[in-house]
């Protein structure tokens, strides 16, 4: 099964490089993002809680923009069905996992460059938890976004289906994140942050496991 | 006898309250065409798609057996070809590309051979590194034929196989469809008598849509 999603994955890979669906639209979210967040803040000195907090929302937001072009261009295509005659429920999802995961970790190691750089209260004294915060952070971002994608492509007001519907979803995400985010930014140890990375952690499980078992009722019609 | 089968049993189909057919039982055993006729909106493609397993009955079940055992839903698209209009192949890639990316997500063999064979059968040899978005219609018809065959199906649907087509291409067509059907089962839903007479074997589907 590992070898069929990676295919998937090389032919989604191959089609971004040639179409940029995802791609333009992530690079153009982030940059547009943080610019109205610099020129909000002018001179201004935020403190490092609204800056983690700012850090989410601009990778909130920005997977908004991008991930759920997995299934949505797909559908909108007509080339949902050549997938369904190409491959399993499960080398389906796993391909798209696989792409999704690989753009949400380039997209925010982006992100979290330029905040090291532009803002001043982002800095990470904790970098390993801070890493292991944002892979965490990362794959629960990833699997969620693919599976909700994977729902709202079957419907009709795609774009404002997806934040709404991931909104809810994420939120116990995100505001872990956060909070992570700023341990690491005040120099925390892992035992002070043991019970954010145990909710990431159960977080991550629950979703990919939940994600699978639903993926073959959101997929066959 | 072939060593593949496939049963409906107790189909019914409806979307909300329409009622697309209704207590649809078949069985196909033996190597050789079989046809679904049907007026427009009578439910041909949502048959089909049913039978490809790429959407589910309201109620009822279609069982595909190889050697016995009945086969696994997700295993299912190994076994199966299939060809309509509104199957749509990844125009951003050539055909060449498309074949060799569906093979690997398949898990099968990339057969070089088979695939030359089929490419120049279907006339599309010369332009197999052209992009699909540069193709014409009845180019890209002959592409899906060529997609639904690269692994050797031991079942091929086919919808409306001729749309799109011209003399040459249905010629084309109506052959591979012969050969095809000596070693496996074809299942053609169309409206066109001369695809309708290759069939040995009828299904109407007027005939399912008020049966008591």
């Amino acid at each position: 099964m590992s070898s069929k999603a990676y295919a998937l994955y090389k032919k989604d890979l191959n089609s971004e490089l040639r179409t940029r669906y995802a791609v333009n639209s992530l690079v153009m979210f982030i940059i547009v993002a943080i610019s109205v967040i610099l020129f909000s803040i002018g001179n201004e000195k935020i403190t490092q809680s609204l800056t983690s907090g700012l850090f989410w929302v601009v990778i909130f937001f920005s997977a908004m923009s991008g991930l759920s072009r997995a299934f949505v261009a797909e559908e909108e295509r007509g080339t949902s069905l050549t997938l369904h005659l190409i491959a399993s429920p499960s080398t389906v999802f796993s391909g798209k996992l696989i792409f999704n995961l690989i753009l949400v970790f380039c997209m925010n190691t982006i992100v979290a460059v330029l905040f090291s750089i532009l803002f001043e209260a982002f800095i990470i004294r904790n970098f390993a938890l801070f890493a292991v915060a944002f892979v965490f952070g990362n794959i629960g971002l990833a699997v969620a976004s693919t599976i909700i994608a994977a729902i709202i492509s079957k419907a009709g007001a795609k774009g404002t289906l997806y934040p709404v519907l991931s909104f809810p979803i994420l939120l116990p995400l995100i505001l872990t994140c956060v909070q992570l985010t700023l341990l690491s930014n005040q120099g925390a140890d892992f035992e002070a942050a043991k019970f954010e990375l145990a909710i990431v952690f159960c977080y991550d499980v629950i979703m990919l496991t939940g994600s699978y078992m639903l993926f073959d009722f959101v997929w066959k019609d | 006898m072939s060593n593949y089968s496939l049963q409906a049993i107790n189909l019914n189909k409806t979307f909300g309250r329409r009622l697309i057919f209704k207590d649809l039982n078949f069985k196909i055993e033996e190597n050789g065409i079989t046809g679904i006729s049907g007026a427009n909106g009578s439910g041909k493609s949502t048959l089909v798609k049913i039978l490809a397993g790429v959407n589910s009955p309201t109620s009822g079940k279609v069982i595909h057996i190889e050697n016995g055992k009945e086969i696994l839903p997700e295993k299912l698209h190994n076994y199966i070809g299939f060809v309509s209009p509104y199957l749509v192949l990844y125009e951003e890639f050539s055909a060449w590309e498309n074949l060799t990316h569906f093979a690997k997500i398949r898990g099968v063999k990339f057969n070089n051979e088979k695939i030359e064979y089929l490419l120049n059968q279907f006339l599309l040899f010369d332009r197999r590194n052209d992009y699909v978005k540069t193709y014409s219609s009845g180019m890209k018809q002959r592409l899906k034929f060529i997609f639904a065959l690269m692994h050797s199906p031991k079942l091929i649907i086919l919808d409306e196989p001729t749309s799109n087509l011209d003399a040459e291409g249905k010629d084309s067509v109506y052959k591979i469809i012969d050969e095809e059907s000596k070693s496996g089962i074809v299942i053609i839903a169309s409206n066109e008598k001369s695809d309708l007479a290759l069939c040995s074997k009828e299904i109407k589907l007027e005939e399912f849509k008020n049966h008591k």
